[in-house]
């Protein structure tokens, strides 16, 4: 009989050759945690090529998640159990293992042709090198091609179905239920029952396989989480949550929604998303290139839609002229930057925080534009009906800030009933008798009359020349030209947004600011100091970049220290000392990888200290 | 009782308050009336009109007009175009570019929107020059033309605006030219009438920067000895006294002449607007002598509007419409946490 112990959180990490089909089986797993209740985080980590030679480093492939009884907010720093399913992934990920990790291996990918190609001179799986974690090595590809011995199959097939053999090991260690994943099996391959058979029969095997051999000292088992409010729940990666919060702000304002987008990694699902949701009244537009894209979504909001784009920072580069246009001609513009990892091509598959100064200045002249930047997956949701609401509010673009850890990261987010939602409400021009003034604008959101081709009487043409105000005329009057960059700022920075929330501590030794995709492991960071040092310290995470929430500079006077984190050499830091004149510490990553916990714990110990 | 009459609209009605600027002579002068006479007589309402333009002299031309425009950034105003006409396929766009702007920076753009078809008039003016920076070479310009910025001569070989468009897969390809007005409202009318892409090229004087863009060709008495007015259904003639024909000869064309009052001969080439393959049209845009304007090519392909439409269609008879609560729960695995006690 084997024992069972009990853990509030565990990381478990899947790696192997990009055709070991990692991804899916490491889904699988988040899916089935999440139906029995357990908060979940995933981080998908793949190569930036489609297929790298198989067996080699780059060609590796791995997916982190983090499940728990208890509130998780990130994928987890180092796994507990890493699953490897050939060389080069036991050594690209071995570095982040800390001592006593569990190592699943796949000992029949330990060829010599495999250790060659991901540089071991000898098989760490016979020498000394793995001391200190506990080795687990079993011969998966036989197993498996033994569990589908009466399936007709050819052996490469069924060599294919070996994830699902580690998924069973998985799913017994941690006492998951086998029938969400048979159950989607069979929607998956409902064509080709074979396909069925083989990896139900996979992943079978693997968890009888733990179970009578005593592989592992016991299960684990982690109960329920139990913060999670009630309601119906599903997991949503950041870009499925943006996809469905566009579509949903467009559905509330009565409004077809016009997607132009070019290709480009993180950002191509949301183009994939919006592909497949037609019945809502979305046109998606696969332009000939970035700039096409915007343009044709400026030219969209221009006619009465409501103009979206989305890409990553090189595309965003490549937009600025036409999302200068926009601001120019004051009309609803909402660009998503799905960033990745710069300058230039970068690391595209990487993620990183460093568009944020492009988004806020990288176009030529006074080009104000409000920024937004979701701070988990699931938030991508309600930020997304957020651009939507203040581009239309105002006529005026708006940037949403995603990022590929937030894209491609998966976390469960409550349904909400249709009650819930926002409403959101237009108002188009219509001709009143007196002459049309294109340009006079509201004096409370300084948004200008959205007078849509088709209506009589409001004949009147807009353009990238400066305009008079009021009139809409073309000039090249001094004062007017001030006047008109002074309306164009005050429109961004008067946007109603709401006031900045602290999290942890309201006052005290250290304020923790930080934005976008980070939140989940600052917040744990914050949360792990506050518990084990007793320290006065407080989260300032920003959803809100541009305009900054109205309390941001009383709330930066309540601390002793300022502390920025961020995936870039020192943005959020620069604009706040700009801004507000404080002293901040500035503490940037740039690896293309997220913030582990620990080192934002050990940096804010050092800054206390 | 509500007014049911339509009121007749003049030129006049789609002049703007706005002063035209063009330089005096400015071939763009003739371009603006004929459209503006045109116009009246398509009996679109005036808030359906949108004209759409980049940048340039030419691509001032939607201030001009008393309808809706947009003046654009260079080169992108065929993505403009492709979004308003999406977004509200009831309306009439007309684009308006020059050779720099369409050929040049917006190229790739004009490529795409000539293949996508959708419901759009494109109106180029070629003046095989770059008049609003001030007089260097376009990508129409003439291999070894001298300008501000080729002192040398150009190297750059030029681009054949109808060529380019056909070979994109344009339904609808024409040439005309400023100082013919008559046949410039006969071509912007047949664009009008076109369900798909219309490209019009028109060669156009620049007297500023490129005087005589187009001498030897566009002058009232040159025209009938060196321009073919192409008409379908009808024999390909010139000469004052029609009796120059173009006939086919292996790939390439010759001139064929007979006594005045004599039949035309049976070889000269009858005019196929709508022929199937676009081999012929595409060989018809390198001859230089006569210059043939007219509609090329006039063919009916599905628009791009009108299939993005019709999936969406498709898609709410297929799924239903707008269910909010369904698409959120789509494809997706859900799981009920109980509310605590
Ligand atoms: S520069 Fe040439 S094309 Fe431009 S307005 Fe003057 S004459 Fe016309």
């Amino acid at each position: 009989m084997s024992s069972s112990l009990t853990a509030d959180r565990v990381v478990i990490r899947f790696a192997g050759d990009s055709g070991d089909g990692m991804q899916l089986t490491g889904s699988q797993f988040t899916n089935t945690s999440a139906i029995i209740g357990n908060d979940v985080s995933t981080f998908p980590d793949f190569p930036a090529e489609i297929r790298a030679p198989a067996g080699t480093l780059p060609g590796v492939s791995g997916f982190q998640i983090q499940f728990g009884s208890v509130d998780i907010h990130t994928p987890g720093d180092a796994p507990d159990v890493l699953v490897a399913m050939n060389p080069a992934a036991l050594k690209v990920n071995l570095g982040d293992l800390p001592r006593g990790a569990t190592i699943v291996v796949n000992e029949d990918a330990f060829t010599e042709t495999n250790l060659k190609k991901a540089g071991y001179e000898q098989n760490p799986l016979e020498d000394d090198s793995l001391q200190g974690f506990r080795l687990i090595k079993l011969p998966i590809t036989t197993l498996t091609r033994t569990a589908l011995e009466e399936v007709d199959l050819d052996t490469g097939s069924k060599d294919r179905c070996k994830n699902f053999f580690a998924l069973g090991l998985m799913y017994w260690l941690y006492e998951r239920p086998l029938e969400p994943t048979l159950a989607w099996l069979e929607q998956k391959f409902a064509k080709k029952p074979v396909l069925v058979e083989a990896n139900a029969r996979a992943l079978k095997a693997g968890h009888a396989y733990a179970e009578t051999v005593e592989l592992f000292q016991g299960h684990c088992r982690v109960a329920p989480a139990s913060h999670l409010p009630a309601g119906e729940y599903r997991q949503v990666t950041g870009n499925e949550a943006t996809a469905l919060g566009l579509t949903t702000a467009c559905k509330q304002l009565g409004l077809p929604l016009f997607y132009g987008s070019y290709p480009i990694t993180p950002a191509s699902d949301l183009l994939h998303f919006l592909s497949r949701y037609k019945n809502f009244d979305v046109k998606t537009f696969q332009a000939e290139d970035e700039i096409a894209a915007v343009c044709a979504a400026i030219g969209a909001s221009y006619a009465g839609n409501v103009g979206i784009t989305g890409t990553s920072g090189p595309g965003v580069a490549l937009k600025s002229e036409a999302i200068g246009l926009a601001v120019m001609v004051e009309l609803p513009l909402v660009v998503v930057n799905v960033q990745r990892a710069g300058p230039s091509t970068g690391m595209p598959t990487k993620t990183e925080q460093a568009d944020l100064l492009q988004a806020l200045w990288g176009r030529n002249g006074e080009s104000p534009v409000a920024v937004l930047a979701p701070a988990t997956p699931a938030d991508c949701f309600p930020m997304a009906i957020e651009a939507v609401r203040l581009a239309v509010e105002h006529m005026a673009p708006v940037m949403l800030l995603s990022d590929g850890y937030l894209a491609n990261g998966a976390e469960p987010w409550r349904i909400p009933a249709e009650s819930e939602l926002p409403e959101l409400t237009v108002r188009f021009a219509r001709a009143d008798g007196s002459p049309f003034e294109g340009y006079r604008h509201d004096p409370e959101t300084l948004a200008r009359p959205w007078a849509v081709p088709g209506t009589p009487g409001l004949e009147h043409r807009v353009g990238g020349l400066e305009k008079w105000d009021v009139t809409g005329n073309i000039s090249y009057d001094p004062q007017n030209h001030q006047r008109m960059c002074e309306l164009r700022a005050a429109k961004i920075a008067r946007m109603r947004v709401p006031d900045q929330e602290v999290e942890g501590d309201p006052e005290g030794e250290l304020l923790v600011v930080s934005w976008g995709g980070t939140y989940g492991a600052v917040l744990s960071a914050v949360e792990q100091l506050r518990r084990e040092d007793g320290r006065r310290v407080g989260l300032a995470h920003l959803r809100y970049l541009n305009p900054f929430p109205k309390n941001l500079g009383e709330v930066l006077g309540k601390f002793e220290r300022v502390l920025v984190p961020e995936l870039n050499l020192g943005q959020l830091d620069t604009l706040l000392r700009a801004r507000f004149l404080v002293e901040t510490i500035g503490y940037p990553k740039i690896q293309g990888r997220p913030f582990k916990v620990a080192e934002l714990v050990a940096k804010m110990r050092e800054v206390l200290a | 009782m509500t007014q049911a009459t339509v009121v007749k609209l003049k030129k006049k009605d789609f002049e703007s308050d706005q002063e035209v600027r063009w330089c005096p002579g400015c071939g763009d002068y003739a371009i603006l009336a004929a459209i503006q006479r045109t116009m009246p007589e398509l009996g679109i309402p005036r808030e359906k009109l949108v004209f759409v333009s980049g940048i340039g002299c030419s691509s001032r031309f939607p201030y001009y007009m008393n309808t809706y425009g947009f003046h654009t950034i260079h080169g992108r105003a065929p993505a403009f175009a492709t979004g308003i006409k999406c977004a509200n396929p009831e309306l009439s766009v007309w684009q308006i570019t020059g050779d720099g702007d369409g050929l040049s920076i917006g190229g790739n753009h004009l490529l795409h929107v000539l293949r996508r078809n959708p419901d759009i008039n494109i109106l180029l003016f070629n003046n095989r020059i770059y008049g609003l920076t001030k007089g260097q070479y376009s990508p129409t310009s003439e291999k070894g033309k001298i300008t501000k910025s080729t002192p040398y001569g150009s190297i750059d070989q030029p681009v054949n605006p109808l060529k380019f468009a056909i070979a994109s897969g344009a339904t609808f390809v024409a040439r005309t030219m400023d100082a013919d007005i008559k046949h410039m409202m006969q071509t912007f009318k047949a664009a009008a009438a076109h369900k798909g892409v219309a490209f019009i090229e028109i060669m156009q004087n620049c007297p500023i920067f490129n005087d005589g863009a187009w001498k030897g060709f566009t002058a009232k008495k040159e025209r009938p000895e060196r321009v073919l007015y192409l008409e379908h259904g009808k024999p390909m003639l010139w000469g004052k006294k029609k009796n120059r024909g173009l006939v086919l000869d292996g790939f390439d064309f010759r001139e064929r002449s007979w006594e005045e009052g004599d039949e035309v001969p049976s070889d000269v080439l009858v005019h196929d607007a709508q022929a199937e393959k676009s081999s012929l049209a595409y060989l018809m845009t390198e001859i230089e002598h006569p210059l043939p304007v007219g509609v090329f090519r006039a063919v009916q392909k599905p628009t791009y509007e009108q299939e993005m439409l019709a999936q969406i269609e498709t898609a709410k008879q297929k799924i239903g419409h707008s269910d909010l609560g369904r698409l959120y729960r789509e494809g997706a695995n859900t799981w009920t946490v109980a509310p605590k006690d």
